[in-house]
């Protein structure tokens, strides 16, 4: 029972991180402020408004986008995104013909510095297993029909290489700004289980 | 090497449900187990091979019903226990301190 009225039984897997937290820290292999300087990062600073910059930014200027798709890495850099889970970027491009989608059969490689900590369908069992084999049928589940005509690409992560798509730029939308373009940007469009629609 | 977490192609694993407006972090634990990797992992004890080795040995029924951030917390107790960080004892001997304090 819970000693207080805002307390509530631990879990045991709650029970788990609090014995190997408060271990830890008195070994002194952790410090708790790095600990929630982290947290805070992942959870508030890095995310999917990073790639929306990129793709917002590849559709306006013609040279950045063809720096993008050539050297990803590098021009991610240009706009400051880098670090760790972004070392080997390789950026691939979604046209009418070619669709491109990423996993990560193994495990949960990902983009950290442009997309973010994965969202758990992308490091869960059904997505994993399925969208290799019938990639079509994954997307139908997120809401996309692609026509026959249309190549799908599956990029399934290394430990070391991480993708992104680069989504097509929805039409109608020469007269808006680069960060009007960003704001349309989605985390599923450039994991590629969606498009973008302005 | 072949593993239960080698998923892609296999079936049987049901729909996807992606989860609108998900959280970064689904739980207060999730987000101190996700806060210590890199801590940890600068300590010396394994790095990010092994650690993803020490996932994929979990054996199919842990790995399959457990979430994501369970096979971190799996990794980490399993390394640091197997590289001498820790011991198994003081380890279990802190989460019955814990579970008892919580009652």
């Amino acid at each position: 029972m819970a000693s207080s009225a805002h307390t509530r039984p631990l879990s045991e897997v709650e029970i788990r991180v609090k014995a190997l937290e408060s271990l830890l820290v008195e070994k002194g292999l952790i410090d708790l402020a790095a600990v929630d300087a982290l947290i805070d990062k992942y959870e508030h600073k890095v995310g999917p408004r990073n790639g929306a910059r990129v793709v917002a930014r590849a559709w306006v200027d013609p040279a950045y986008k063809a720096r993008l798709l050539s050297h990803g890495t590098e021009a991610i850099a240009e706009l400051g995104y880098t670090g760790m889970q972004g070392e080997d970027m390789v950026v691939v491009e979604n046209t009418p013909e070619v669709h491109n989608v990423l996993v990560c059969t193994l495990c949960s490689c990902y983009p950290w510095p442009t997309l973010g900590l994965p969202p758990v369908w992308y490091k869960s069992a059904p997505y994993r297993s399925r969208v290799v084999i019938d990639p079509r049928g994954v997307l139908q589940e997120f809401g996309l029909q692609l026509p026959e005509s249309t190549e799908v690409r599956v990029w399934d992560s290394t430990s070391e290489v991480r993708y992104m798509v680069l989504p097509e730029r929805p039409p109608g939308t020469e007269h808006l700004s680069e960060d009007e373009l960003a704001a349309l940007v989605t985390r599923d469009a450039m994991i590629g289980v969606t498009k973008v629609s302005a | 090497m072949n593993g239960v977490h080698d998923l892609g192609g296999s079936d049987g694993h049901g729909p996807i449900n992606p989860e609108p407006n998900e959280p970064v972090f689904h739980a207060e634990w999730e987000k101190r187990v996700f806060g210590m990797f890199l801590p940890v992992a600068a300590c010396g004890y394994f790095n990010l091979d092994e650690f993803r080795h020490a996932i994929e040995r979990m054996g199919a029924p842990s790995y399959l019903n457990t979430s994501y951030y369970e096979h971190w917390l799996h990794a980490f107790e399993t390394l640091l226990v197997e590289k001498g960080a820790l011991s198994a004892a003081e380890l279990a001997a802190r989460q019955q301190q814990i579970a008892e304090e919580a009652r």
